[in-house]
């Protein structure tokens, strides 16, 4: 027991080459993972020693862009945090406490909110301030163990959603083995557990629309585009949540469809694309959330000038966003560059919505079929 | 024209026509100082016997009843005692008193006692009771008024008992005009605070609803009686000398100097004359004003005069300091502080402070300031004191204490002679000695206030560590004993000992 996170990278890099295990037997993994860390720091104290951990530093200093990955990673860094030092052992003894609440949830086949881990503390008598501080506290586990929440059964609540003609299978307790078709409810469905964990059956869309507002998911469905343009359409509702990059990431991954990122025309809209693509500095501790070969596909700045259309001011704090934006490793690549210029020089955004200026259908009638083209 | 009337008034008449200057303002001040001057000559008759002062007052309504403004006063104690002749003079004339010499001693004038009697006569027109032995065989019982034109007292009565118990002490009564509701709190205060600074004293206060306050002595142990002391060179004015050298049984400058005058030897009223260029062998007694007035100032600018010595004065001492603040305020913590004998303007001072944590001592927005002088709680005109300045000056974030802590400041200075800034006797001027000598007791007691609370603070903040580690040491066995699907759990008191050991050592720091 030198080093306890060398361990967990050998896990994780055993769970990496078994990318296409089933998922019941990547709970019984994530199981097992769980539970050798608190072997660890049983046998740490049958030896009379205190219990400790070494793990990834996940402060800022920390955090480098990978070109290779195309997404943020963690660097060399390692903090120890030791039961001996006492403005450690609060939160060392609420990790445990996520381990083992992460344990039952997965060998009971349960999920559980980020904010139900919270409460659920509470039966415990372990005290968390507040929900920032147990999110926080999960996202140590996922750091120790190389897993992510979702792995461990927990969820934020759900507000993105899918359409669109893919069969999958569920594998969640009652539903194993039951099919269902992403066209088979007209609101689309929601992405929630049950989702993440089914396994793809069969499909015959060849691309995917992940689309910023619930606004425009509708009227997609409304006019068919899945259909039209052969396209299964997720609704990220604003920044996508990690459970839908990760199903995003698989839909490319698993089923090899191109992905095209729908957004609002701004600094903003820019960003939820990128995050899709290239993730965020925070879960630069995971992999398989990033789908780096996604295209972002608008609105651009360009397409402001280009459409002619109705666009506010840029305020001082898009404008300040735009300015971080340039710096960001993530946004090196030229139509980036190119679209960030352009909003400084216009000074103008435009919501997805503007294009209705033009009739409700003319997005999909005439917009769409050019970008596609544009971005292939 | 009209021509100007002149009159001479005597000195009883001046203070009844000027009542308010002794603090006789109105009917609620005026049985707040009764009390408070005839308890001041009550502690000094006592500690002049040497004898723990047993005091009791006890206050009734006048035969109107509540309503008619009039009580009954009566201030009963243990102490010396007066001479049977000396008694009529002693409560019956304004200016007659024990207290002209140069000594520390609670009043200055000689003045209370008679002021309270004086009040009562002229509020209601009866005559005083007072009854006194000095522990021989007979005790005296005098009904007096004032002559007040005259300043003479007025003998009605004159009783003389068999002393069988040998008993000594003084009892005063007598009737005045009031409003005791008023001035209860400021009275209370007055008590309490007395009984403070007076640790080994008895004092009992029966109210006129019959209501008993009692502060009782912890310890009967006194400061040593003060010695009278003669006048210090740079004390003295041009009329003191002049008295000197009228009364002087000798018949040169050398002995004249070193006979009458403070810490002045042969050797220093040698030098001296030789500064003044004086000869040795001049007769004091021939002198002229001129001359006098020469002398006080060539006085003024010698150099070779010592300080005066401390021996005339009496502080409270810290030992006695302590256990008064003990009993009264019942801290968590208490500092005192005494500091070296200083002088101002010829008159030996002696400055005592103590601060005080926790207890009863009320949370407010300001700390608690407790003043004293001779022995005596100044309670008026706060905001006024030399004392109250010094602690607005300081900067008590050095000190790690802020407003709101329960904190008491406490500043006793005595000297022969209080600086007082008025007659009202209830605040101290800014002498700049004084202050000096204050802020710097001052700050020696919120030094070790200071120590005192950060370590206290440390010994809270290990209680907390160790209470972090037992609180989640066990947790994190529990919880990885599930996780791992052992059955026992890992034994973790031997891991907490060693915490509290490291613990205990890093206190003892």
């Amino acid at each position: 027991m030198k080093d306890c996170w060398r361990v967990f990278v050998q896990l994780e890099e055993k769970r990496q080459e078994n990318r296409e295990i089933s998922a019941l037997e990547k709970k019984k993994e994530v199981a097992l993972d769980l539970e050798s860390f608190g072997e660890t720091l049983y046998a740490q104290m049958e030896k009379g020693q205190f219990p400790w951990i070494r793990m990834p530093s996940r402060s800022i200093e920390n955090i480098y862009y990978s070109p290779e990955l195309r997404q943020y990673i963690l660097g060399e860094r390692r903090v120890k945090r030791s039961a001996r030092n006492v403005r450690h052992i609060r939160p060392l003894s609420q990790l445990v406490w996520t381990a083992f609440f992460a344990h039952e949830l997965s060998t009971k086949r349960k999920t559980s909110t980020l904010r139900d881990v919270y409460y659920s503390a509470q039966a415990y008598q372990m005290s968390f301030k507040d929900q920032s501080e147990s999110d926080n506290i999960i996202t140590d586990l996922e750091t120790v163990i190389g897993l992510a929440r979702e792995d461990f059964n927990i969820f934020p609540e759900e507000r993105s959603a899918v359409f669109g003609d893919l069969t999958i299978e569920y594998t969640v307790p009652g539903y194993e083995g039951r099919q269902m078709n992403l066209t088979s409810h007209p609101d689309g469905l929601m992405v929630g557990p049950a989702l993440t964990y089914s396994e793809f059956v069969k499909t015959s869309a060849d691309k995917v629309f992940a689309i910023e507002k619930g606004g425009l998911f509708t009227r997609f469905i409304e006019e068919s585009v899945h259909r039209r343009f052969n396209a299964l359409l997720v609704l990220t509702a604003g920044q996508a949540p990690r459970a839908t990059r990760h199903f995003i990431h698989r839909l490319n991954k698993e089923l090899e469809l191109p992905v095209y990122i729908l957004t609002d025309g701004d600094p903003w809209g820019m960003h939820i694309a990128m995050v899709i693509i290239s993730g965020s500095a925070n879960a630069a501790h995971l992999r398989g959330l990033t789908t780096p070969d996604a295209k972002w596909s608008g609105v651009w700045a360009t397409d402001i000038v280009d459409y002619k259309l109705p666009s506010d001011p840029l305020t001082e704090v898009d404008v300040k966003r735009l300015h971080e934006l340039q710096r960001d490793p993530r946004y090196k690549d030229k139509l980036w560059q190119r679209e960030i210029k352009t909003f400084m020089r216009i000074r103008k955004k435009a919501e997805q919505e503007a294009f209705s200026r033009y009739g409700l259908t003319y997005i999909v009638d005439e917009y769409l079929p050019a970008k596609l083209e544009e971005t292939e | 024209m009209v021509s100007q009337v002149f009159e001479e008034i005597s000195p009883a008449d001046f203070f009844y026509r000027n009542r308010d200057i002794a603090g006789f303002t109105n009917p609620s001040r005026a049985i707040f100082a009764s009390i408070r001057e005839l308890v001041e000559n009550s502690l000094d008759a006592a500690e002049l016997a040497e004898v723990p002062p047993d005091i009791c007052v006890r206050l009734r309504y006048g035969e109107g009843g509540p309503d008619s403004g009039v009580y009954k006063l009566r201030v009963e104690d243990n102490g010396s005692g007066i001479t049977s002749r000396h008694i009529p003079s002693a409560f019956g004339q304004v200016l007659f008193g024990s207290k002209y010499k140069l000594k520390q001693s609670r009043g200055t004038f000689g003045l209370g006692g008679t002021m309270a009697v004086l009040y009562g006569q002229i509020t209601t027109h009866k005559p005083a009771h007072i009854i006194s032995s000095t522990g021989s065989t007979k005790v005296y019982i005098y009904e007096i008024m004032i002559d007040i034109q005259r300043n003479k007292p007025i003998i009605l009565e004159r009783k003389i008992l068999i002393n069988k118990e040998q008993w000594h002490g003084t009892i005063v009564e007598f009737f005045l005009e009031g409003d005791y509701f008023r001035a209860m709190p400021k009275i209370l205060e007055y008590l309490k605070q007395t009984a403070l600074v007076n640790p080994y004293a008895n004092i009992t206060f029966v109210d006129p609803k019959g209501r008993l306050y009692k502060f009782s002595r912890v310890t009967t142990k006194m400061p040593p009686p003060p010695k009278e002391t003669l006048p210090h060179p740079y004390g003295v004015d041009v009329e003191t000398v002049k008295r000197l050298a009228r009364m002087t049984s000798h018949r040169n400058m050398l002995d004249f100097m070193s006979a009458h005058f403070h810490r002045v030897s042969e050797n220093i009223a040698h030098k001296f004359l030789e500064f003044a260029g004086i000869p040795k062998t001049k007769n004091p007694k021939k002198l002229d004003s001129q001359e006098i007035v020469k002398l006080v100032k060539t006085i003024r600018r010698f150099e070779g005069f010592r300080s005066p010595s401390a021996s005339c004065l009496s502080p409270l001492g810290e030992e006695l300091l302590k256990a008064g603040i003990l009993k009264e305020l019942k801290p968590d913590f208490v500092a005192v502080y005494q500091r070296k004998p200083s002088t101002y303007a010829g008159h030996p001072f002696i400055v005592e402070t103590a601060m005080a944590y926790g207890g009863d001592i009320p949370k407010k927005d300001d700390f608690v300031l407790y003043r004293f002088a001779n022995r005596i709680p100044l309670l008026y005109d706060e905001a006024s004191d030399v004392s109250f300045r010094v602690m607005k000056s300081m900067n008590w974030r050095r000190y790690k204490v802020s407003q709101d802590m329960p904190i008491a400041v406490l500043v006793h200075i005595c000297s022969t002679k209080i600086p007082y800034k008025t007659v009202g006797k209830e605040f101290i001027a800014d002498r700049p000695e004084v202050k000096r000598e204050i802020l710097n007791g001052v700050r020696e007691a919120a030094r070790r206030l200071q120590r005192f609370l950060s370590k206290r603070e440390n010994v809270e903040k290990e209680r907390r560590r160790l209470n972090v580690f037992s609180k989640y040491l066990p947790k994190i066995a529990k919880f990885a004993t599930e996780l791992a699907g052992r059955e026992r759990q890992p034994e973790v008191e031997r891991l907490l000992e060693s915490v509290r050991t490291v613990g205990r050592k890093e206190t003892r720091k």
